[in-house]
């Protein structure tokens, strides 16, 4: 066996090897690309889920906004409070209380309460039979129910129930906006986390014309945004259909829940002290 | 990679002939399926062929430049026209085709939306109360592209108001109470052009333009934006439509066979507003008597022919007329007036010929009510505003419960699921269909067997196309053609996985228009 050859391959390979190993040396410090230390210190805190929920094309995204001071440290909805906290503590910048919030479907208009106008055969989305006459549902506001907000979530947090409307499972979601973004009909809405009522309706019609339709939908009768129904105040009719002003100081929506004769607003969280168990859970 | 081969028969081209066909056998190995290619130009076994080029895009810039004369091409007799792709859906035409056109009953309330017509809605210029006479004018054009609207019965003006439409929801409409002396005694009529010929063609398209005539094929689009063509475009062909190949529908082929002469008056003056040399009137072979009466009529006539189209849908499509009729092919997201043609349909020309002969505006049409859900199916003559209930009471009502009901034809009209709409200047036809099974909606995984590809009479790739769309990926739906689909529904029609393609496709075309569109305007 001759060991020369063997020492002459060795030599040739390890010898290119630290010639290239140096020369890449030298090249990556010499015409390395700056990068801001905070993007990669950011993009570590981030999720990582790429979720898209910011507004930016995934987390790598949302970073770069972020520390060039374009986008504001509470856009990640998934990371939460906890994580705008700390991408305030790398850029050094306080941070206002992030407001923690959550996915709610604003329809309570299942198959037993609302009306079916025809039988759809079509591509079964909301987005495609949104477009054939409105939808097969008689209520062109209500939930059209295939689905487009459970394809939409990225977490788990949106299952289709047995009764047509879509479930949000409160503990899976971030608040992303996905959902809001893919339902044809604005049904979902992000509202305040520790908000423990909403309004469970979209209608823009009243009295006559949505009893034909929905049996739980909000007529317009407005008693909600009177005196007589919530003496807390916060709530201004839009038409025919009550807006809830959750930044309004001292509200208490539980009122106008007892208040409406439909029933459309719905409990979400046990009310504080008694327990109000006549209203269904929406989760 | 081109597309296809295209044969025809030559007789005096012998020696050809052998180039030609082997060619044609390299390319049936070169590709998965040329079998839509060889029975579609009906040339299989044929005595002599000629490849005439590999794209006919690259045939028309060559050896046709535009304002060059041709001749529509003269197929052998027996040989039909067409175009490569497409499907032969069951035809159901046996149910009306034999029954000559009936006036349905005068309506017991009219409903005329504004907004019959591609464009802007029309402008009311009547109030409520206002008493009218038949044929006055409801609504003027509400822009450039748009059409008025005249009321079909003398009587009286209900109300202005939402009614459902049959694009969906609801739409600004004229609810009329027609007169109860039978309200036909007075109409009002603009003034009769007796000799079209001596008149400047300006005059004829501002006729047509009062008349409120669109096309009446369905897609409905202002004839007298269409029969001007923008500036350094001339039309040197008007093809008239009468195909007829949307299954269930004979109202185009009754009126070709009832009332000819002002089919081909109308193209008369077609062709004197154009100023084309020829007029070609298409229709599909299954009408054989249409054909054979339009022949007659037109025998004297030295610009106008009469062609007959293979049965294959869509043949009726504009773009796959011209492409059957001239060989001409009309490039990617452009309109038939970059290869000069204008195609209308049978029934546009009718009622220019009664525009400007009769001075009548466009309150009537033909329309068939069928199905096999109907007692007694018809072809009617309808005053437009009619509710469907009205004229479903005429036909005998329906024979089963729970019925599909289609406006339109059955492959490019929309379901609709209430029977207070009233028929638009756009419906050609009413189907009532029975439930479908169950399994005829439920979709499988697509088997990437390419039928879809084959027959898409606009070379698309459906398939894909629908992934595409469904996932909302513009880039990539476009790639795939979801711009230039026609909405055909022969994708859909042939997957055998039941693919709702074509719905898909629709599903995101407008986005994808609306960024081509934005894009163009960039570019300039």
């Amino acid at each position: 066996m001759d060991y020369d050859i063997l020492l002459y391959a060795m030599l040739s390979l390890g010898g290119l090897g630290l010639l290239f190993g140096l020369a890449l040396a030298v090249v990556a410090k010499k015409f390395a690309v700056e990068v801001d230390p905070k993007v990669e210190e950011i993009l570590d805190l981030l999720p990582g889920a790429n979720c898209g929920g910011c507004g930016y094309p995934g987390c790598a995204g949302y970073a770069e906004a972020v520390a060039s001071g374009e986008a504001p440290v509470t856009g990640c909805a998934p990371g939460g409070p906890e994580l705008a906290e700390q991408i305030g503590k790398v850029l050094g910048v306080s941070v206002e209380n992030a407001v923690r919030k959550v996915a709610v479907v604003r329809c309570r208009g299942d198959k037993e309460h609302a009306r079916d106008a025809f039988t759809y055969y079509g591509v079964p989305r909301c987005s495609a039979a949104q477009r054939l006459d409105d939808g097969p549902k008689a209520c062109v506001y209500g939930c059209l129910g295939f689905g487009d907000c459970v394809e939409a979530c990225k977490f788990d947090a949106l299952v289709m129930g047995s009764d047509g409307l879509p479930v949000v499972i409160e503990d899976n979601c971030t608040a992303c906006g996905a959902c809001v973004t893919a339902c044809p009909r604005d049904i979902i809405a992000l509202i305040p986390y520790d908000e423990p009522v909403f309004l469970g309706c979209v209608n823009r019609d009243r009295g006559k014309a949505v009893k034909e339709v929905c049996s739980v939908g909000c007529i317009g009768c407005s008693l909600c945004s009177r005196e007589k129904g919530n003496p807390n105040g916060g709530i201004k009719m839009d038409g025919a259909l009550p807006v809830l002003d959750f930044d309004h100081e001292d509200h208490d929506f539980s009122d106008p829940l007892r208040a409406c004769p439909m029933s459309c607003f719905v409990r979400r969280l046990p009310a504080e002290g008694a327990a109000d168990d006549e209203n269904e859970d929406a989760a | 990679m081109t597309r296809f081969v295209e044969v025809i028969a030559r007789r005096d081209c012998k020696s050809f002939f052998t180039s030609g066909m082997e060619i044609c056998r390299r390319r049936v190995k070169s590709r998965p399926s040329l079998r839509g290619d060889l029975t579609a130009t009906g040339q299989r076994g044929c005595g002599s062929g000629r490849v005439v080029a590999k794209s006919t895009a690259f045939r028309y810039q060559k050896h046709e430049p535009p304002g060059a004369p041709w001749r529509a091409r003269q197929p052998e007799d027996g040989m039909a026209l067409t175009f490569k792709g497409g499907i032969h859906p069951p035809e159901f035409k046996h149910f009306t085709e034999d029954k000559a056109l009936v006036e349905a009953r005068r309506p017991g309330l009219v409903v005329i939306p504004l907004a019959q017509h591609i464009g802007a809605p029309a402008k009311p210029v009547v109030g409520k109360g206002d008493t009218l006479k038949a044929g006055q004018l409801l609504g003027e054009p509400g822009g450039f592209v748009s059409a008025a609207v005249h009321s079909p019965v003398a009587g009286k003006v209900l109300k202005i108001a939402d009614h459902p439409h049959a694009m969906g929801g609801l739409k600004p409409a004229v609810i009329i109470e027609p007169a109860e002396d039978g309200g036909d005694g007075e109409w009002e009529l603009m003034e009769p052009i007796a000799e079209p010929g001596r008149v400047e063609p300006e005059k004829l398209v501002e006729r047509i333009r009062a008349a409120g005539i669109v096309g009446m094929g369905g897609a409905t689009f202002p004839t007298s934006v269409k029969v001007v063509p923008p500036k350094g475009h001339e039309f040197d062909t008007v093809i008239l439509n009468g195909a007829e190949c949307e299954p269930f529908l004979t109202c185009d082929h009754r009126l070709m066979l009832e009332r000819g002469e002002k089919i081909v008056r109308g193209l008369e003056i077609l062709l004197q507003i154009t100023g084309a040399r020829n007029g070609v009137i298409a229709i599909e072979a299954n009408k054989p008597d249409a054909v054979a009466h339009l022949k007659e009529l037109t025998k004297d006539s030295a610009r106008i022919s009469v062609v007959k189209c293979k049965v294959k849908y869509p043949q009726g499509a504009e773009k796959q007329l011209i492409k059957a009729v001239t060989g001409r092919e009309v490039p990617v997201g452009g309109l038939p007036f970059a290869v000069n043609v204008l195609v209308q349909n049978v029934g546009t020309a009718y009622a220019i010929a009664e525009a400007i002969y009769e001075g009548k505006p466009l309150v009537e049409r033909a329309l068939t009510l069928t199905g096999p859900l109907v007692s007694e199916p018809k072809n009617l003559w309808v005053r437009l505003g009619t509710p469907v209930s009205e004229l479903l009471e005429q036909c005998g009502g329906l024979k089963g419960e729970a019925a599909r009901f289609i406006m339109g034809g059955p492959m490019m009209g929309m379901a609709q699921h209430r029977f207070d709409l009233p028929v638009a200047k756009g419906t050609s036809g009413l189907l009532f269909l029975p439930p479908p099974p169950p399994e005829a909606f439920t979709e499988g995984p697509c088997l990437r067997c390419g039928k879809c590809v084959d027959i898409c009479p606009m070379n698309l790739v459906p398939c894909d196309a629908a992934l595409y769309s469904r996932a909302g990926n513009l880039d990539e739906a476009e790639r795939y053609g979801a711009a230039d689909c026609i909405e055909c529904g022969s994708c859909s029609f042939v997957c055998p996985a039941k693919r709702h393609l074509v719905q898909s496709i629709k599903l995101l075309k407008p986005s994808v228009l609306k960024r081509r569109a934005e894009r163009a305007r960039a570019a300039k």
